[in-house]
């Protein structure tokens, strides 16, 4: 199988003159309109497309090329993707909230639409044509009648710079007319990896490069009081002992060596509790100021709820969660003097070049950031903060240093998803329906990106300092509202300052956590109510596309139709739940269904089967977005059944795979999705949304073959024992 | 130092640098240039770091490299024979088995050690062979599926 693009994003350098430089004064957000910024024409009749965006593992490499390859009407193998280099692509910030095919993908159609109609009427002058006797395919323009009369894009602007500016009026192909953008393509990077070429941060190799380790303190609190440089003087190879602050990396000539210098390297700290007892954690959470912004104020909810038949109450709690990114992070850096080379895998080149800068103390121009595949991220892992550890080695020593975190650091000194506590009331009028809705939840920002060197742990370290606190919050509010029409509703975020746990960014930041309470509650008024679930959300749904979506997931799902729960006595009790959320409120729609097996005697889960149905509009790349839906209800499986980051006062105790365990294979059910395609609607992201409806309905399907609410993640065999009471 | 080190990679026998207790990964790596096997974790848990020693899926992230001998060990790499990609390799990227795919190598390591013991292995078979890798993006049962493919493959290649 041919490969669409290949990587160019190496670490060779960039080719000399060329177009696509993104060193523009461009604030975050703002992005270039300079065609050459986006799409060059090559001589070899290939097309270099710039996106300022990353690869984080989902395969957008391959659909941004699908979509330039669509609008411009080349073939995809010719079309190469330069992701994420600070001398060679547009600023767009990050790399987050499955905003890479709104966001880039739209500017790199405008641009492949704008360089299309530029040629063509270039064409049309050199073929002495008019331009609606004209067609494109694969790269040659040619007189439709007289075919021979023709002239190919390489031809007429190969290496050359169009110097236009992408104009907003240029039309777009029409969605019927596709030919590339729909169909599943290939990925474009998985031949090199099966081959197991050089393809991620890890396998970067620069000439002179040294090998770092780091020793970390036991946690952020610790103070160090003495490191013994020589207690490894012995070790062959050995280059530094750098310390700083209370940032120790050892350098040494071969990796191994590195590894061993950190074992023997004795230091002492003066050890501080740094983290919360985790028993009180919720309520420490919940006990600190807050800053509360009403999201939806619909109705008198308080006299809705004294007038309420029924009323009940929940509260629902989510605890820290790591990335636990398979590969733990890694960075190379070259720091000569005023000018710095770095290769990261984050998902923010230009913001973090920026903050680097302002670490290595030099000019923010001078940092070139280029970025490499790690292993996939979900948001923000130690990625950006092994990056600065490099620069700041390199910086010491003069030469290119490459820095592998360990698992333990990854575990440890990763930012967290935040915990959080969602509360929810409602009320039910005498036929069972909802007179009243609730929604309270209590967290931390979910964002604390590197923008400033401050907020890297290398920062922290060097300098003593706790990250200043965020001055904004954000991620808290997303999907706190549903997309039912409650007569009467109420939306409250309270923010928190603490985040307890250093924390940041984990996909869908609020929106997996939020769902969950709101699709479990949900559950609990129908129970209530004594109405099947299903049937409960169609009451509340009004737009066509959202039901369309809940049906077609219980269509495929066979759902039987029975308010739950079943009150099945069997000794392995069997039941199914369903959820279902639109994305952001108005982005993708996924309705998910679970079926699932109780253990009695244990209160052991096994999820058997997920049904998901998916309306992310427009569809690039079906193939794509199933691999991101499987991928989602995975690992949101695996978040809601296992995971918690444990600690006590003085560590962080989930610090291996043993005591952080992930979803195996033995525990992995069936999956089937359900795509639906809407050709004329916007393509969104679908990098997260089917992350947000796997925990609640495996709530609600435990719930319905046992009568056990689960309402604290993860879903443990202890809780749900407990939930079974008898 | 003692003798010098030797050991049998892809078919060709390379003189070893590192000192004898450094784990075979490095050597893998650094020395061989190898990019396939990836540092995971460390303590052999989680299987990025697998190569074939003799026909054995294993970890290299401890194994001490004076304790490899005389085995042959097999890379992602060694897999490739004449430029042709192994029907496992093949299977993968006909089912598009991986998100990031990091942990790819494992995987594909644990498969062909699986099927070459197990042609036509049970489902629980094939679970449990695989229970050892983890995989965090959850490309799992595009990953099952890639091994049913690589079983069928195989098959057309015997045949």
């Amino acid at each position: 199988m041919a490969a669409p693009t290949q990587d160019s994003n190496s670490w060779r350098g960039p080719r000399t003159g060329r177009p696509g430089s993104g060193r523009r004064e461009a604030a975050w957000g703002e992005v270039s309109d300079q065609l050459d910024d986006w799409i060059a024409i090559e001589k070899d009749e290939s097309v270099t497309a710039f996106s300022g965006k990353v690869e984080l593992g989902t395969g957008v490499r391959t659909a941004l090329a699908q979509i330039v390859a669509e609008e411009l009407d080349v073939p995809l193998e010719r079309v190469h993707m330069v992701m994420g280099d600070t001398a060679r692509t547009p600023d767009e910030g990050y790399t987050a909230g499955s905003m890479t095919i709104s966001g880039s993908g739209t500017a790199l159609r405008k641009a492949a639409a704008e360089a299309r109609r530029a040629m063509i009427e270039m064409a049309a002058e050199r073929l002495d044509a008019q331009i609606n006797e004209l067609r494109v395919r694969e790269g040659v323009i040619a007189v439709t009648r007289q075919p021979e009369r023709s002239v190919s894009y390489a031809e007429l602007m190969g290496g050359k710079s169009f110097e236009l500016q992408v104009s907003d009026k240029t039309k777009f192909k029409e969605p019927k007319d596709y030919q590339i953008v729909g169909k599943s393509a290939a990925r474009a990077d998985l031949p090199a990896k099966v081959r197991g070429e050089a393809s991620f941060i890890h396998d970067l190799k620069v000439p002179g490069m040294l090998q770092a380790r780091l020793v970390r303190p036991p946690n952020p609190a610790a103070k160090l009081i003495s490191v013994d440089a020589d207690s490894v003087k012995d070790i062959p190879g050995m280059v530094k002992v750098f310390q700083r602050g209370n940032f120790i990396g050892v350098v040494a000539e071969r990796e191994e060596q590195a590894i061993q210098a950190a074992k023997q390297l004795k230091v002492k700290w003066q050890e501080a509790a740094a983290y919360p007892n985790m028993q009180e954690l919720f309520t420490t959470l919940r006990n600190q100021p807050t800053e509360d912004q009403a999201l939806v104020e619909k109705g008198d909810f308080n006299k809705a709820l004294a007038g309420a038949t029924k009323k009940i109450q929940a509260t629902y709690t989510q605890p820290f969660h790591a990335h636990a990114s398979i590969g733990p992070a890694c960075a190379v850096a070259d720091v000569q003097g005023e000018h710095a080379t770095i290769w990261a895998s984050t998902p923010g080149p230009y913001p973090l070049s920026g903050a680097l800068a302002q670490l290595l103390n030099i000019p923010a121009e001078n940092v070139r950031l280029i970025f490499m595949e790690g292993a996939g991220s979900y948001g923000q892992n130690g990625a950006d903060d092994a990056a600065a550890d490099a620069a700041i080695l390199s910086q010491a020593i003069g030469k290119p240093v490459r820095v592998q975190w360990t698992r333990e650091d990854e575990f440890i000194w990763e930012p967290k998803s935040p915990a959080m506590v969602m509360e929810v009331r409602g009320g039910l009028d005498a036929k069972g329906n909802v007179a009243a809705w609730d929604y309270q939840v209590w967290s931390p920002s979910h964002v604390a990106r590197a923008r400033f060197a401050g907020q890297l742990v290398t920062a922290q370290l060097l300098s003593g300092q706790a990250a200043p606190q965020s001055r904004f919050s954000f991620g808290a509010e997303r999907n706190a509202p549903t997309n039912y029409a409650f007569p009467v509703q109420r939306v409250t975020v309270h923010y928190v300052g603490d985040s307890l746990l250093r924390a940041s960014s984990f996909r869908s930041l609020g929106g997996a956590e939020n769902t969950f309470a709101n699709e479990s509650f949900m559950d609990e008024l129908a129970a209530a109510a004594g109405v099947d679930a299903l049937e409960y959300r169609l009451r509340y749904l009004t737009e066509a596309r959202e039901r369309e979506v809940l049906e077609a997931a219980a269509k495929r799902a066979g759902w039987e139709s029975h308010p739950s729960p079943r009150k099945d006595k069997a000794e392995v009790a069997e039941g199914r739940g369903v959820a279902f959320a639109r994305y952001e409120n108005d982005q993708a729609i996924v309705a998910c269904v679970a079926e699932v097996q109780v253990e009695r005697a244990s209160g052991m889960v096994r999820v058997k089967r997920i049904v998901v149905a998916h309306d992310c509009g427009l569809i690039i790349n079906p193939d794509g977005v199933k691999n991101q839906v499987e991928g989602n209800v995975i690992q949101s499986l695996s978040r809601a059944l296992k995971e918690e980051v444990k600690f006590d006062e003085m560590r962080i105790t989930s610090r291996d795979w043993e005591t952080y365990p992930i979803l195996t294979f033995s525990e992995t059910p069936e999956i089937e999705i359900v795509l639906i395609n809407r050709p004329e609607e916007p393509a969104v992201g679908a990098g997260e949304p089917s992350t947000v409806t796997t925990a609640a309905a495996v709530a609600n399907a435990i719930f319905d073959a046992t009568g056990a609410r689960v309402r604290q993640i993860p879903f443990t065999a202890e809780r749900v024992r407990e939930g079974l009471g008898d | 130092m003692s003798d010098e080190i030797v050991i049998t990679v892809n078919g060709k026998r390379h003189p070893v640098q590192a000192a004898a207790d450094t784990p075979l990964l490095y050597v893998l790596r650094n020395e061989l240039g190898l990019a396939g096997p990836h540092y995971g974790c460390g303590e052999e848990k989680c299987g990025a770091c697998m190569v074939l020693v003799g026909a054995k899926a294993t970890q290299s992230c401890k194994l001490p490299v004076s304790e490899v001998g005389q085995t042959r060990i097999t890379t992602l790499e060694g897999l490739i024979e004449e430029g042709e990609l192994h029907p496992v390799q093949q299977a993968f990227i006909e089912e598009q088995a991986a998100q990031c795919g990091y942990c790819l190598n494992g995987m594909i390591i644990s498969t062909a050690a699986l099927l070459w013991k197990t042609p036509h292995p049970s489902e629980l078979q094939i679970r449990e062979a695989l229970d050892g890798n983890l995989c965090r993006c959850g490309s799992h049962l595009r990953i099952l599926r890639a091994v049913r493919r690589a079983e069928s493959l195989l098959i057309g290649e015997e045949g």
